[in-house]
C-alpha cells in the first residue's frame, strides 16, 4: 500500500494502525485525499474517509493535558487519536464524538 | 401348522436376536405387501380429504383415491419435497386439525424459515414403538442406563430417543448436547451403559474421557447409538475401539418422523427400514425414474401410518441403495445401505442440517454486506466448525474498530439464530472472495470424505 501511494506521488503525513485478531484498520493523513482514495480503490483496498481534527500545540509536557481536559469539560469524547511531533510542535489527530462541538470548544480556547 | 391368531409367532432366531415386535418385523413378504397396500389406500383417502395440497395434486393428475389399489400404484403419485413444506409453512400440509396435534418439532428449512412437523397422540405412540424396535435390535433393555446426548428441543433426536428408552423400560438420562465435562462426570457417576449422540461427538467424548476417566477394569459403557450425520465403517471401528462399546447406526428425518425410520441389527449389514410404517423407494435424482433394488439413488419415503403430517413419496435427497434380501437376524424388512451423499447441497454440521441458502439469506438481509460469501467447514478434534467469510460494502466501512466488530457480531448472531449452530464470521478483504461465472464455489468442505 505504501508502494502504491509512493508510486502515485502521494505522501503519508501521519498514520496509526489499529488491529484486533481478525482485521486491522489503517488510519492516515495524506497529502492528496481524493487521489489516494482513487488509487487505493483501484488497487482493491477497502477505503473510506472521515473528518478528523488536527490540533497543533507546543511540544512540552502538560500541553496535551490542558487540551484534553478542556474537551472533556465540554462533553467532547475522543473515539481515537494519534500524534506526532516536528520542529518543537506537537500535532494531535483527534476523531471526536461530536466534531462541530469539538471545533467550537477548541476555537473558543484560543 | 399355522400358528393361531393372536399369538406372536416366535421365529427361532429371536432366541439369538432380540426383536421387539416379531409379528411385524418378521412378517412374510405377501402379508407385508397386503398390509402396505391397505395402508397406502387409507393414506391416499386421508390426504385427499384432509389436505387441500394433496387433493389438488391428485386432481391435477386425474387420480382419485379409488384408483390406488395396491402398493405398486404408488408410482402414480407425485413426489413431495421440502419446498412444498416451505411453501405451506407452517401447517399447510397437516392432515389433522390443530386440536389433534399434540406436538410440533422443527428442523432446518432451505431459507430462514424452519420446516415444521406435527404429531397426533397416535403418531407419537407409533414413533415410540419404532424406537422400541430400534433399541431392541441394538440389544438394549431394562437393565440399560442411557445417556441421551442428542439435542432436546425442536430437534427430534433428543425426545425421539428419550421416549423410546422409557418405553423399553431402560433408564433415561436426558443430558441433551453440550457441557462435555458434565456429560463425562455423570456418565461415570450414574454408571451409564448406553450412549446416544452424533458419531463425531462420540469420538470427541472418547478423547475428553481419556483425561477425566481413565479406563481401569473397564467401564459399564457397552452400547452406542449414533446418527444425525453420515459415518463410515472406519469411524465405527474407531468409536468401538476408543470407547470399548458396540456401536450401531440409527437413521431418520423429522419430516418422516424423527430418528427410528431405520436401524441396524446385530448383523451390522445395512439398516432395516421399518417398512410396515414407511415405504421406501429409490429414484434417479435427475430423471426421477424409479431404480431397481441394489442400485444407488435418492431415497424416497412414504409415511403409511402418520395422521398429523402424512407425506407421500417424500424426496429425502439422501443417496443410498435398497436391499430386499433376507437378513440373518430374521427381520424381513427392506434394508438400506449407509447414506453415501446428498443429491442437494445440504451440509450436516455437528449433526445439524445446514443449507448454504440459509446462510445466503442472512447475508442478503444484512445491510452493508456484499452478496459474495464463502462457507468453510472443517473438522478439528472431531468437532465440525463452520466459518463464513463475508465482504463488506464500502458504505459500511468505518474507521472505528468497534463498528466493524459490531457488524461481525451482528452477522454471527443472525446466523446462530437462523441455523441453530454457532458460526465464526470472518470479514474478508475486498475482492478476495472468488467470483466465478456460472455456479459459484461457495462451500469448501475440508472434512475428509468419510465414506
Amino acid at each position: 500500500m505504501a508502494r502504491i501511494l509512493g508510486d502515485n506521488g502521494i505522501n503519508m503525513q501521519a498514520f496509526s494502525l489499529a488491529e484486533n485478531a481478525d482485521f486491522g484498520i489503517l488510519r492516515m493523513i495524506v497529502s492528496d485525499v481524493d487521489r489516494a482514495v482513487h488509487v487505493l480503490r483501484e488497487a482493491r483496498f477497502g477505503v473510506t474517509t472521515a473528518d478528523v481534527v488536527r490540533i497543533t500545540c507546543p511540544d512540552t509536557p502538560g500541553a496535551l493535558a490542558d487540551i484534553l481536559e478542556n474537551l472533556a469539560a465540554h462533553d467532547v469524547f475522543i473515539e481515537y487519536m494519534y500524534a506526532f511531533s516536528r520542529n518543537n510542535h506537537a500535532h494531535i489527530i483527534i476523531r471526536p464524538s461530536h466534531i462541530d462541538r469539538c471545533i467550537e470548544v477548541l476555537g473558543a480556547a484560543t | 401348522m399355522r400358528p393361531p391368531e393372536g399369538i406372536f409367532y416366535i421365529h427361532p432366531l429371536t432366541l439369538l436376536f432380540m426383536i421387539w415386535n416379531p409379528s411385524k418385523e418378521c412378517m412374510n413378504a405377501d402379508k407385508k405387501r397386503k398390509l402396505q397396500s391397505a395402508r397406502l389406500r387409507k393414506l391416499v383417502e386421508r390426504t385427499y380429504h384432509n389436505t387441500p395440497f394433496y387433493r389438488n395434486r391428485l386432481q391435477e393428475r386425474n387420480i382419485l383415491p379409488d384408483d390406488i389399489r395396491s402398493i405398486d400404484d404408488i408410482v402414480r403419485l407425485p413426489f413431495t419435497t421440502k419446498d412444498h413444506l416451505r411453501d405451506n409453512y407452517p401447517y399447510g400440509l397437516f392432515a389433522a386439525p390443530m386440536t389433534e396435534i399434540v406436538r410440533l418439532h422443527a428442523s432446518s428449512g432451505t431459507t430462514g424459515q424452519p420446516t415444521v412437523v406435527g404429531y397426533t397422540r397416535k403418531d407419537l405412540g407409533i414413533w415410540t414403538e419404532m424406537m422400541a424396535r430400534c433399541l431392541t435390535a441394538y440389544g438394549a433393555g431394562k437393565k440399560d442406563i442411557f445417556s441421551v446426548a442428542y439435542g432436546y428441543g425442536l430437534f427430534t433426536g433428543g425426545l425421539g430417543l428419550h421416549y423410546g428408552v422409557e418405553h423399553i423400560g431402560a433408564t433415561v438420562v436426558p443430558m441433551s448436547s453440550g457441557n462435555t465435562p458434565k456429560q463425562i462426570r455423570l456418565m461415570h457417576d450414574f454408571g451409564v451403559t448406553a450412549l446416544a449422540c452424533t458419531p463425531s461427538y462420540a469420538l470427541y467424548l472418547a478423547e475428553a474421557m481419556k483425561e477425566q476417566v481413565p479406563r481401569r477394569n473397564g467401564r459399564p459403557l457397552r452400547l452406542g447409538i449414533f446418527g444425525a450425520e453420515p459415518w463410515s465403517e472406519n469411524m465405527r471401528r474407531d468409536i468401538e475401539e476408543k470407547l470399548g462399546i458396540d456401536a450401531f447406526n440409527i437413521y431418520g428425518l423429522s419430516e418422516i418422523m424423527g430418528p427410528g425410520v431405520s436401524h441396524e441389527c446385530a448383523c451390522k449389514d445395512g439398516s432395516h427400514i421399518i417398512d410396515d410404517h414407511f415405504y421406501a423407494e429409490i429414484i434417479d435424482p435427475q430423471t426421477l425414474e424409479p431404480l431397481p433394488y441394489g442400485e444407488q439413488g435418492e431415497l424416497i419415503l412414504t409415511t403409511l401410518t402418520k395422521d398429523g403430517l402424512p407425506l407421500i413419496r417424500y424426496r429425502t435427497k439422501d443417496l443410498c441403495s435398497l436391499h430386499p434380501e433376507p437378513c440373518a437376524c430374521g427381520r424381513t424388512s427392506l434394508r438400506m445401505s449407509r447414506i453415501v451423499g446428498r443429491s442437494d447441497d445440504m451440509l450436516i454440521i455437528r449433526g445439524v442440517n445446514v443449507f448454504p441458502s440459509q446462510i445466503e439469506s442472512v447475508i442478503l438481509e444484512i445491510p452493508g454486506l456484499e452478496p459474495h460469501y464463502q462457507i468453510v467447514v472443517n473438522r478439528a478434534e472431531n468437532l465440525d466448525t463452520l466459518e463464513v467469510k463475508v465482504e463488506v460494502h464500502e458504505d459500511r466501512y468505518s474507521d472505528e474498530i468497534n463498528r466493524m466488530v459490531a457488524l461481525r457480531e451482528e452477522v454471527k448472531a443472525r446466523l446462530q439464530s437462523v441455523l441453530g449452530i454457532a458460526a465464526s464470521v470472518k470479514i474478508a478483504e475486498p475482492f478476495t472472495i472468488p467470483r466465478s461465472e456460472g455456479k459459484a464455489q461457495r462451500v469448501i468442505d475440508n472434512r475428509k470424505t468419510n465414506m
